[in-house]
């Protein structure tokens, strides 16, 4: 007997599916009458919008005197959330771009649907630094376009590369999803049987045949947009953090703001996917697909990141001592203890404690314990957030300007307005749009290996090779 | 129109599964073929080498593309902060290329993600939304759960008994011709 137990790998879709009936499973869910609840959560979901619209109009018409900003807290929700938008948006592309160079099958069951949630969480990311401006109407000076003042942007400021930065990232998330689901497309196409389907899917898969000479190129096409999507999603997050680590303010001006912003992005990201997976699967009846498996693997991707945040959030608090600096040392202390000691202990206590209950494999392999975390993980990211922009703004070098920064009805409704946009978003994808990428997760099924085929054509099912003398693990829900 | 009249296509032959897929293009690359082409609902692993298919050009598209945006996005930084209008901030210099950097590798990024994408369009001739093989009601399958082969009546070795002759004996659960 040995010590050493061989773990099999769990097979990525469970149940008995083939090509066929993951095709059905998938494109029913769009070819389908539309369902009532959906129209019931279309509701909530449009009022929120209108409250959103509402909001922005408002704002428009009064300025930004209607949100909580005082001097000195110039930054307020607005660029919470902005910051908590994007940095959920970032998990899309990591499972989507980042797991597939490092060859993780296990990614295609949730790619789909992560990088929608991306796309959607950009758009309601990027409505916070364009309504922030205050006079809206001049909000092109932030483009290098000729204007009346005959002046270009700075290039030199990081507010300036952020609206570079995340307009690239939209796009190109944009178009990697649209790349992805162009086969998928096609599927629907083919699958509809109504006119109107057959040219709204047939025009959006641009003619996709499925011909191996296409693929060819698809793939190549993929593996470069997934290597540029890579580099391009730890910028976006890092040049983020520059609208903050470029400031000379204590608490904001350290070099370890990039890599920890990343860290943070990627743990509430895959927090809200979960949020989002757990819910979906149990509607749509996805479950083989999206596994127990997957939410496992998630969950210790956000016990690690949860666990960098946490590095991180103790590294500051050294390097601030270490440094010497009076000021620097004076604002971590007053954000443990000081006016906002309540907000710092929310975001220690969701972002450092929370994600480590998932070192036992009972509470990671738990649906309602895993729900619950990622709904606890966001929050405390919102107010990672809130301590960073607030503490460092209202106590900085000079105690007489020292105040303290309480937000308005408008601020909330604004962000509260922000989920009925992406609720819609994602309500009307789940509609319309296949949720499961459905020819990669046909790619990944041990039918489409030709090796597991003999000589005339028949399939067997692969057999792991265990080594002798070693027991098997028991996996998971098999 | 009786289909006679029309001009051929090719012949289609219908596969149930990848490796019967793989093995027929193997021995369509033998035969001499080079105008045919092979459809499955995902890429198959090993296909590109048995349809003998040449390295894609698509990275040299993407690399293009790069150079653009990163020669693009220095000469506008400089056009306007340099020459156009050049204004002194903080008493930095004018040309203050660290501080340029974040711009030029966005703009290279975007760039070459327009060459991925639409290059990959481009060289795989899409859209393009009439195709002959649109009009086989069985091929609606190539995007589902089956695999097709069809060798193109504009190939030099083309004769539809030999093609035919040739699906028949390579196992084919269906065969038929395409017109356009």
């Amino acid at each position: 007997m040995s010590k050493y137990q061989y773990v099999p790998e769990p097979a990525l879709v469970k149940g008995d599916h083939d090509f066929a009936s993951i095709t059905h499973l998938v494109t029913d869910v769009n070819l389908r009458p539309t369902p009532k609840a959906w129209y019931l959560l279309m509701l909530p979901a449009n009022a929120l919008l209108g409250l959103l619209l509402v909001s922005i109009g408002y704002l428009i018409w009064e300025g930004t005197g209607i949100w909580g900003l005082t001097n000195p807290i110039g930054w307020g929700w607005a660029i919470i959330n902005f910051v908590w938008w994007v940095g959920i948006g970032h998990a899309g592309t990591l499972i989507s771009a980042i797991l597939f160079l490092f060859r993780q099958d296990w990614r295609t069951a949730i790619n789909r649907f992560a990088e929608a949630m991306t796309i959607f969480a950009v758009m309601c990311a990027l409505i916070f630094p364009a309504i922030h401006v205050g006079r809206i109407w001049v909000i092109y000076w932030v483009f290098p376009i000729p204007n009346q003042m005959v002046m270009w942007p700075n290039f030199n400021s990081p507010l300036l590369w952020d609206v570079f930065a995340v307009s690239t990232y939209f796009t190109v998330s944009l178009l990697f999803w649209y790349v992805g689901l162009v086969p998928d497309l096609a599927t629907l196409r083919d699958k509809a049987s109504d006119k109107m389907r057959q040219i709204g899917y047939g025009l959006f898969s641009l003619g996709w045949n499925g011909s191996n000479r296409h693929w060819w190129n698809y793939e190549k096409a993929y593996m470069i947009l997934a290597g540029l999507a890579t580099p391009l999603v730890l910028s976006v997050h890092t040049i983020v953090s520059f609208d903050f680590a470029v400031s000379v303010i204590p608490g904001w001006h350290t070099t370890i703001f990039p890599p920890y912003f990343v860290a943070g992005a990627i743990f509430s990201g895959f927090a809200m996917v979960l949020t989002l997976m757990i819910i979906t699967r149990k509607v749509y009846g996805m479950e083989d697909i999206m596994t127990n498996d997957h939410m496992e693997k998630m969950n210790i991707i956000i016990m690690v990141t949860g666990s960098m945040v946490g590095f991180a959030y103790m590294m500051e608090f050294f390097i601030a001592w270490y440094s010497g600096v009076e000021y620097e040392k004076a604002i971590f202390i007053l954000r443990a203890t000081g006016p906002y000691a309540w907000a710092y202990w929310i975001m220690m206590t969701c972002n450092v404690i929370s994600p480590q209950f998932f070192w036992s494999k009972k509470l990671r392999t738990n649906v309602t314990f895993t729900f619950i975390i990622s709904i606890v993980v966001n929050i405390g990211m919102w107010f990672e957030r809130f301590v960073i922009t607030v503490t460092s703004l209202a106590n900085d070098y000079l105690p007489s300007s020292w105040d303290y920064y309480s937000p308005t009805m408008w601020d909330a409704l604004t962000y509260i307005g922000t989920f009925g946009l992406f609720g819609t978003m994602f309500l009307l994808f789940l509609r319309f749009l296949p949720m499961i990428a459905i020819a990669e997760v046909k790619a990944v099924l041990p039918q489409a290996d030709p090796h597991n085929y003999d000589d005339n054509g028949t399939y067997h099912a692969p057999v792991e090779e265990i080594p002798e003398h070693v027991t098997v693990a028991k996996s998971n829900n098999a | 129109m009786s289909a006679e009249t029309k001009k051929m296509y090719g012949i289609l032959a219908e596969f149930n599964n990848p490796k019967e897929l793989i093995d027929v293009s193997k021995r369509v690359v033998e035969l001499g073929y080079d105008k045919f082409d092979t459809y499955s609902p995902f890429p198959i692993h090993g296909i590109d080498k048995a349809m003998k298919l040449e390295k894609s050009k698509l990275g040299w598209i993407v690399l293009g593309h790069g150079l653009l945006g990163f020669s693009a996005a220095v000469t506008m930084m400089y056009f306007m902060s340099v020459i156009d209008y050049p204004i002194n901030i903080s008493g930095k210099p004018f040309f203050n290329a660290p501080a340029w950097v974040p711009v030029t590798f966005e703009l290279t990024i975007l760039l070459s993600a327009f060459g991925a994408v639409f290059g990959m369009f481009f060289l795989n001739g899409l859209p393009r939304f009439n195709h002959p093989l649109f009009t086989i009601d069985r091929f609606k399958r190539s995007t589902d759960d089956k695999f097709f082969v069809c060798i193109e009546a504009t190939d030099s070795k083309f004769h539809a008994d030999q093609v035919h002759e040739f699906f028949k004996e390579a196992g084919a659960a269906h065969i038929e011709e395409v017109y356009e």
